[in-house]
């Protein structure tokens, strides 16, 4: 019960003072978890992010998950998963219900139209950030396809993932007959 | 509603790579596009607020847009349909940790998914642009912090209230 509690503890505070997104959590997951109670060592935690950067959703939700369960079983992952993901939703709820009386004031307006334009360059960047770990020419391609394909096709990206996740598959299996090599 | 909501989301969570910006090009299409539950310009103040606020944006967006479709039980049930099938798949596969660490099918499907989830997240960032860019201090506002980003290590927390300031000098 205590680990669990602690654990929730831990969880909570790092939900509630990483902004920016998942990736700001990482540096604050790892000082917790493997410095300060020495749960994981950094290999472990290495292993850890790694898996949780290559399943689905949100990486902080995912290492809560992961370290939780390692720690102490269902009742440590629930406790973790609960810490990280309180803060946000009590924090949003509170923006949500009042985010139509802040728009109708004329200072939010003038502040929103010069904050949407940074969060252009803000997912730019992301998009440009990640291209560091494509390559080959093949990869251009299927970077300007799957542009294409939702911008100006109107696919759905669930569509575009599922076909990039088997072609990176068929190519593996190509690369490994040796074909073409 | 509610179910309506918790399906979408579970959708979302469940195809939503890379963290965060990945998911954007889904929420688009499951939420303004197909149900038309929030305006364009709403989903762009949505992420500014995710990135001024603590938390994924997973959290963020799934419980603002709930919250905004049916109240707090909206929020509740859209946030967990976000981290359901992550949550799940995250702890069947805490079992086979190294098996899945060392698989190079693992490898291999990241490997393809990577350039697709760079289109889509530059994809997200067009489509926002035709939104959030309304005049040409908008476009200049855009450049500039693009160049700081990439310039400089200024936290992306200190350019929004940048943007926030220019934003009140040049509008209001």
């Amino acid at each position: 019960m205590k680990i669990t509690w602690k654990l929730f503890i831990i969880f909570l505070r790092i939900g509630a003072f990483t902004f920016g997104g998942g990736y700001a959590m990482i540096p604050l997951i790892e000082r917790e978890v493997v410095d300060k109670h020495h749960w994981l060592t950094t290999e472990e935690f290495m292993d850890v992010l790694a898996v949780c950067q290559s399943t689905p959703g949100a990486i902080a939700v995912n290492q809560a998950v992961f370290i939780g369960y390692k720690i102490n079983r269902y009742a440590g992952a629930a406790a973790a998963t609960l810490g990280v993901v309180l803060p946000s939703f009590f924090v949003m709820l509170v923006i949500a219900a009042s985010f139509a009386t802040i728009q109708s004031q004329t200072l939010a307006q003038s502040i929103f139209k010069g904050v949407r334009p940074a969060v252009v360059a803000l997912i730019a960047s992301a998009g440009i950030r990640l291209t560091r770990f494509t390559k080959t020419g093949f990869d251009l391609v299927v970077i300007v396809s799957s542009f294409l394909a939702i911008t100006w096709a109107g696919v759905n990206p669930v569509f575009v993932v599922v076909i990039a996740a088997i072609l990176g598959v068929v190519r593996y299996r190509y690369a490994q007959k040796g074909v073409g090599r | 509603m509610i179910w309506k909501l918790f399906i979408t989301f579970l959708q979302i969570g469940a195809f939503s790579f890379g963290g965060g910006y990945g998911m954007l090009p889904m929420i688009e299409k499951y939420v303004i596009t197909e149900n038309a539950w929030i305006e364009p310009n709403v989903f762009v103040d949505i992420i500014a607020t995710s990135q001024i606020t603590p938390g994924p944006i997973a959290i963020n967006s799934a419980t603002f847009i709930g919250y905004k479709m049916a109240g707090f039980w909206g929020a509740f049930w859209s946030t967990l349909g976000v981290i359901t099938v992550p949550v799940m798949l995250i702890l069947v596969l805490s079992h086979f940790l190294i098996a899945f660490k060392e698989s190079v099918m693992v490898k291999a499907i990241f490997d393809g998914l990577r350039p697709a989830l760079v289109g889509l997240i530059l994809a997200s960032a067009f489509s926002v642009s035709k939104t959030a860019i309304q005049d040409i201090y908008g476009g200049l506002i855009a450049l500039g912090i693009f160049i700081l980003i990439n310039k400089t290590k200024i936290h992306p927390i200190l350019l929004i209230l940048l943007a926030a300031v220019t934003g009140v000098f040049l509008y209001h």
